[in-house]
């Protein structure tokens, strides 16, 4: 119960589908979605594989809660060897696909090989049949999923797909679907686009049914009330967003600006939650019109936005007039205060098309600051960049940067490339702010010393959602700590990372971790589910489990302890303002520490103790 | 007293958690596709609007069946389709105005909502009071409040015009 049970299995290169069941043995330890189809992908893939090639595989997967009424309950995540990082990839999205996916009857779809042409696939209910796609290859994820619907004559299709930067392997590239909801990090996108995957479209008509329906409903109702009461997920995020960060963060002296060069952002109330909600001068309209929610969310932390239609970016783009999905925190800094552009409009903008072509706007907006430093040093010039005036600050650079990089034209190639590559090109590899090659998310771990530890160690590339301590260090969830101490975060982030990594894989979001603990969420998977005794603790054993999984799975990759490692910036220049000034990461202190707790050597590896306690 | 659901598409944020109750207090499972009341997105515009049947006085669908398969509860006055005599002809879909009466292909009969015998399941699941469950007749109480408090504030704008309001 819970699960469908059953998987699909498409061969790209064949052309043919193959139905499964489910391997309930591996679901009673991995319990779903990011935990359970990790364990397909490494039993089934070389961890040595290019992530571009037929051999690396791609999985969609829904967890067991998804498609229930939980709160939350729609997530899905892609699983496959990152474009980006070349590490584990599990990019985890919400709208309203992945209930979908699993009312047509599947726990997850498996992709294997490459289609010899442009093909998309549908999956209504049992009927699972790949189309040519040459009449959508080369256009935007929007088009793509007018383009289907119409054909297929089913409005009620939900889909899932690449823009033209997936096709032409942008490395950052995401899967978009619902029009602006994305499996975002680690060119998940890329992997689709090298596979000649267009868009997979699916509609259900079946139920999802759970254990017990009573307890279940008893246990989903006390979560929803718990959510409810919460300051975070009852107020703040449904009236802010997770642009309730903005400002908090900023003042915190956590806030990346100008590719990391400060931790504090001038312009940081122009481009807040707040800005959003306030008329604009030009046309009198606030840019934010509404909240929404993904599917059986009651949080509704979504934005939906419509930007003034004199402003520069979409003068005679019709397209753009309408409303979309709007700033969330992650890309308001990214693109903002991290390129040093304040404009509210331009951010919306160039958000509006990140979702159009299906890119990451952290590894986007990241790339273009690190290309902004680099354009100030004259590594980069005017010749290289086409005639863009790349200067920090610059809303038409901004502007200009992210048409080229979602069609993959001109400069936009070598901005598709992602910092790492991009600044080892140009010759200072030190100016890319990423580890495992993926760009840090908007904390800054000078002034978030814990943050400092979570990317250096997290499997798939520098992160924010694998384990959040910004929760503990600046919001006081669930207990406050320093966040400008090293002490006792190697502990906090162990525990961050295996709660995480269980929330990932039951199909909830892990924004409800503000409110929940496992001792709200083990209830409603045990209502839900068999195959195991679905404890609080028991779950924080298959979430260490998945950790050290993922982690043995990019040893074998060829990633070692060298690449738990943050840029030198972090760790040697001081920040120069706010409550850390003076502060670099402390790192070096945290990490050995670290590996002891996780039972792992001090190069890093998992002790054959650590393996077998886990059932590795 | 008489009851009906209220909608307040306002309110509304997309969720679709009436749809999940509808479905697993009719059908047993969680399954939107066979939901009686539906969400629709009008991303365009960022409004999200549930929908479903009026309860119709003198109804359409009623009148349409030619085999007498739907009622008129005497104590509710919703109507309901009596699964035992419908012969799934489909008459009544092509006759309601507004779409809310459709045919379930694994039953061969048609649904429509009943206010789940008068507690229905989805306004107890909204999260954000889009959905209510009030007195027939006065429906316009809640929207009757704001313009009455507008009026007393003197101002002449319309309530909730401008600023974007967050359900929640």
């Amino acid at each position: 119960m819970g699960w469908a049970r059953k998987i699909l299995r498409v061969n790209l290169t064949t052309g043919t589908v193959k139905v499964e069941p489910l391997n309930m043995d591996w679901a009673s330890k991995y319990l779903g979605q990011r935990g359970l189809a990790t364990k397909y992908f490494v039993e089934e893939v070389d961890p040595k594989v290019d992530p571009l090639g037929p051999e690396n595989k791609m999985i969609m997967a829904t967890g067991p809660l998804t498609g229930t009424a939980a709160s939350t309950a729609g997530r899905y995540s892609v699983i496959t060897k990152g474009a980006l990082t070349n590490a584990i990839a599990c990019s985890n999205s919400g709208g309203y696909f992945g209930a979908e996916l699993k009312f047509a009857g599947w726990d997850m779809i498996i992709f294997e090989g490459k289609a010899p042409k442009p093909v998309y696939v549908t999956v209504f209910d049992d009927v699972c049949e790949i189309h040519d796609a040459s009449d959508i290859w080369g256009t935007s994820v929007w088009h793509t999923d007018e383009w289907i619907k119409t054909k297929h004559q089913d409005p009620m299709m939900h889909i899932s797909a690449i823009g033209v930067s997936g096709e032409k392997q942008v490395l950052y590239s995401c899967i978009v679907n619902d029009l602006h909801r994305a499996a975002g990090r680690s060119g998940v996108g890329a992997v689709m686009g090298s596979k000649n995957l267009k868009a997979v479209a699916v509609r259900g008509t079946g139920g999802v049914k759970v254990k017990d329906g009573r307890a279940f409903l008893k246990a989903a109702t006390a979560g929803k009330k718990v959510l409810q009461e919460n300051a975070v997920t009852g107020a703040g995020l449904p009236t802010y967003g997770t642009q309730v960060l903005m400002n908090v963060i900023n003042e915190a002296g956590a806030m990346p600006t100008r590719n990391h060069r400060q931790v504090q952002f001038e312009g940081a109330h122009a481009i807040s939650a707040e800005a959003m909600a306030t008329p604009r001068k030009s046309d009198g309209q606030p840019n934010l019109l509404t909240n929404q929610a993904c599917f059986g969310c009651t949080i509704a932390c979504g934005r939906i936005s419509k930007i003034d239609e004199k402003h520069f970016t979409i003068q005679n783009k019709p397209q753009y007039w309408k409303a979309s999905g709007g700033l969330e925190y992650e890309a308001a800094w990214a693109l903002g205060s991290n390129t040093g552009v304040d404009d509210l409009e331009t951010l919306t903008y160039v958000n509006f098309v990140c979702n159009e072509q299906g890119m990451d706007p952290i590894s986007f907006g990241a790339t273009v600051s690190a290309a902004m430093e680099l354009y100030e040093l004259g590594l980069l010039t005017k010749e290289h960049t086409g005639g863009i005036d790349l200067k920090f600050g610059s809303a038409e650079a901004l502007a200009k940067c992210v048409e080229l990089t979602g069609t993959g034209e001109g400069f936009g190639k070598e901005l598709g490339l992602g910092s790492l590559r991009l600044c080892t090109k140009y010759g200072r590899p030190d100016l890319s702010m990423s580890v495992k090659g993926q760009e840090f998310p908007a904390y800054d771990s000078r002034g978030i010393q814990g943050m400092g530890l979570t990317y250096a160690t997290s499997n798939r590339g520098a992160c924010h959602l694998r384990s959040y301590t910004v929760s503990s260090e600046i919001l006081g969830i669930p207990e406050k700590t320093d966040p400008l101490t090293t002490d006792g975060k190697p502990a906090l982030v162990k525990a961050f990372q295996d709660a995480t990594a269980a929330v990932d894989s039951t199909g909830l979001c892990v924004f409800t971790t503000f409110a929940w603990t496992l001792n709200d969420i083990a209830p409603q998977v045990d209502a839900a589910c068999d195959g195991a005794n679905w404890t609080p603790e028991y779950m924080m054993e298959v979430g260490e489990r998945i950790w050290n999984m993922e982690r043995v799975f990019n040893n074998r990759a060829g990633f070692t302890h060298k690449d738990d490692n943050l840029p030198p910036r972090l760790v040697a220049e001081p920040a120069e303002t706010g409550p850390a000034k003076g502060l670099v990461n402390g790192l070096a202190t945290m990490l050995p520490e670290y590996y002891q707790l996780r039972g792992w050597t001090q190069e890093g590896v998992p002790t054959n103790e650590t393996l077998s306690r886990l059932s590795l | 007293m008489l009851k009906a659901l209220v909608i307040d598409p306002g309110k509304c944020t997309g969720c679709k958690q009436c749809e999940m109750a509808c479905s697993y207090e009719n059908e047993g499972e969680f399954n939107v596709a066979k939901s009686r009341i539906r969400v629709f997105d009008f991303h365009e515009q960022g409004k999200m609007v549930p929908y479903t049947c009026t309860q119709c006085a003198e109804a359409w669908c009623q009148q349409a069946c030619p085999v007498n398969a739907i009622t008129t509860d005497p104590l509710s006055l919703v109507k309901v389709v009596h699964e035992n005599l419908c012969v799934g002809c489909k008459v009544c879909t092509i006759a309601c105005p507004f779409g809310t009466i459709n045919y379930n292909a694994s039953t061969g009969k048609v649904t429509k909502c009943d206010l789940c015998q008068g507690n229905p399941a989805c306004s107890d699941a909204c999260p954000t009071g889009a959905i209510t469950f009030q007195d027939i007749e006065q429906t316009g109480f809640d929207k009757m409040k704001v313009w009455a408090a507008q009026a007393a504030a003197g101002s002449p704008d319309a309530p909730g015009a401008k600023a974007p309001v967050a359900k929640h």
